[in-house]
């Protein structure tokens, strides 16, 4: 088991399955709130369903309504449990922020040093605790 | 975190609900990006506008129901709905209801009924150095580099709440020392010709976007001289494959006089070379379509400006789009007004075009199911098209476009990318 201190941007506890990649996403256009899929057709990730998983994504790429989509994924039940990314995404951290505000559903959102980012693979199990410890098992 | 009187005047609730919850949220941010205090802006863009579902329409509607107000002069972006001519479309009436509540919603806030995701070409376009919040990626990315406006990359649900304070986080891309350049790309061996070529900077933005990651990229011998819809082409391209929020062309954006003043006398981080089959492969990636078959084609991402139009009318004028083939151009209400009185709009509708206004083809549903074979000159039509309609997009210039709308198929002279 891997364990890696992160940096909680919006604390939280959560666990799930990860599903990592290293190429950014943006969610409009790219993840399907109605189904919690990834449909990017450009992405490495189309067609595999985030919803529930610890996604890890470098940070967000394209449109600024990746920040509405994921807003709407959490109303849905259809959002990623957390996401990991190597850098201080604001676009993650404020869906989940307003998630809180309108629904009380923010969602864990924690940054990782490139190197533990590296550790990270899909089908690990993930627990994230609030104060941003990263715990991976398997895989 | 240093916040002035009035800013913990707000949070408190003294300026009412609207401005305290906004005033909250802005504080949560500013803390996470690590802000000394907030700063003053003196416009805002949002595009918060966007209707997906009920999340968006109950986010709008609470801030409007709560009595919020725009603190600064505000411009709204592309809603999910084109109020005037939806039913002549697939869209469904609880979608256009739902819709039209939301952007009721922007416009008692006291926006700007813009309704455009290009709004650098109406009244509100700001002014070099002028310190403002736009969300909407190609229109942020515009605002830095063409313009060299100073916003941060806002997202959707965070334009509103600057927009409402008249505050920002006093961070990123506001401050001098975060403009410079950081990655150089510079284009070798990429002849004049190719670089003149109607497709060349959208192509070239495309690019920009993969190779950027998350750094200011600056990029070096470009050898013509671009328009503006060229620039704002290059800014919607980079802005959808990747994340750029501001770019210095060396010798052409404002910023960028001189290599040395791109990068603010810094040495580049990393140098990467952009070459002519880098860029045929990254315009073969913006075609999905095998064949010719055509259904419509799409022009007008980001929204098509009074130039365009004026570049549009004589390639149809005294033609006729293919009866098979439908030609939609997505604009402004500005940008429609200033075309008709400029006399280019009749010949485009005489061509058997159509117009939507306020949205497009990907913020609404208005596509029937039958049309899934498009045709554009925008790499961002073309980008998000595949993802977002499940369609089959052919990338050409535009002439290449008004072609293929007359002989319903797709035709392409690629001469100048073989």
């Amino acid at each position: 088991m891997a364990v890696m201190n992160g940096r909680a941007i919006v604390a939280g506890a959560a666990e799930g399955e990860a599903l990592v990649s290293r190429e950014p996403l943006s969610f409009w256009g790219g993840y399907d709130f109605k189904t919690g899929t990834i449909v990017d057709t450009h992405h490495p990730l189309a067609g595999v369903r985030a919803a529930g998983t610890v996604l890890a994504l470098p940070f967000s790429r394209g449109s600024s309504t990746t920040t509405a989509v994921l807003l709407e994924a959490v109303r849905a039940g259809t959002a990623p449990a957390a996401l990991v990314t190597t850098g201080i995404d604001s676009f993650f951290a404020l869906a989940s922020i307003v998630a809180g505000v309108m629904y009380e559903k923010s969602f864990p959102v924690v940054a990782l040093d490139a190197g533990d980012f590296d550790r990270l693979t899909s089908g690990q199990w993930i627990t994230i605790e609030t104060s941003g410890i990263v715990r991976a098992d398997g895989a | 975190m240093q916040l002035t009187a009035r800013d913990r005047a707000m949070l408190e609730g003294a300026e009412g609900p609207a401005p305290q919850l906004a005033m909250s949220i802005l504080v949560r941010m500013a803390e996470i990006g690590g802000a000394p205090g907030l700063m003053d802006i003196s416009q805002a863009h949002i595009d918060s506008t966007i209707y997906l579902g009920d999340a968006t329409l109950e986010f709008a509607e609470r801030l409007a129901a709560l009595g919020a107000r725009v603190a600064v002069p505000t411009s709204l972006n592309v809603s999910g709905v084109d109020v005037c001519g939806w039913q002549r479309w697939a869209v469904p009436p609880e979608w256009a209801a739902k819709a039209a509540r939301q952007m009721r919603a922007y416009e008692q806030m006291g926006a700007v009924a813009t309704w455009t995701c290009a709004p650098y070409h109406t009244h509100m376009r700001p002014a070099f150095g002028q310190q403002i919040a736009w969300g909407e990626s190609n229109a942020i990315a515009f605002a830095n580099s063409v313009i060299g406006a100073r916003t941060e990359r806002y997202p959707d649900l965070l334009d509103v709440c600057c927009a409402i304070t008249g505050r920002v986080p006093a961070v990123g891309l506001h401050l001098t020392e975060n403009r410079a350049g950081q990655t150089l790309l510079q284009l070798v061996d990429v002849p004049r010709p190719l670089q003149a070529d109607d497709q060349f900077f959208a192509v070239l933005g495309h690019l920009v976007g993969q190779l950027a990651g998350d750094a200011i990229p600056v990029i070096d011998g470009i050898v013509t001289r671009p328009v503006e819809d060229q620039l704002k082409a290059f800014a919607a391209a980079a802005a959808s494959s990747g994340r750029v929020a501001l770019f210095h062309l060396v010798g052409i954006t404002p910023e960028a006089p001189t290599l040395d003043a791109a990068f603010q006398g810094r040495r580049p981080r990393a140098t990467i070379d952009i070459t002519v089959p880098a860029l045929k492969a990254a315009r073969a990636e913006l075609t999905n379509a095998d064949g010719a078959d055509l259904d419509m084609v799409i022009l007008g991402s980001p929204h098509f400006s009074l130039d365009e139009f004026r570049r549009l009318a004589p390639l149809v004028a005294g033609q006729r789009r293919h009866p098979r083939v439908k030609l939609l151009v997505t604009s402004g209400r500005a940008m429609k007004e200033q075309a008709e009185q400029a006399g280019v709009l009749a010949p485009v509708l005489e061509f058997g075009a159509e117009i939507t206004l306020d949205t497009c083809v990907l913020a609404s549903p208005m596509l029937p199911p039958d049309i899934k074979r498009l045709m554009t000159n925008s790499a961002k039509y073309a980008y998000y098209a595949p993802s977002l309609l499940a369609a089959r997009i052919t990338f050409g210039s535009l002439a290449d476009c008004v072609r293929s709308a007359i002989e319903g198929r797709v035709v392409r002279d690629d001469s100048t990318w073989q």
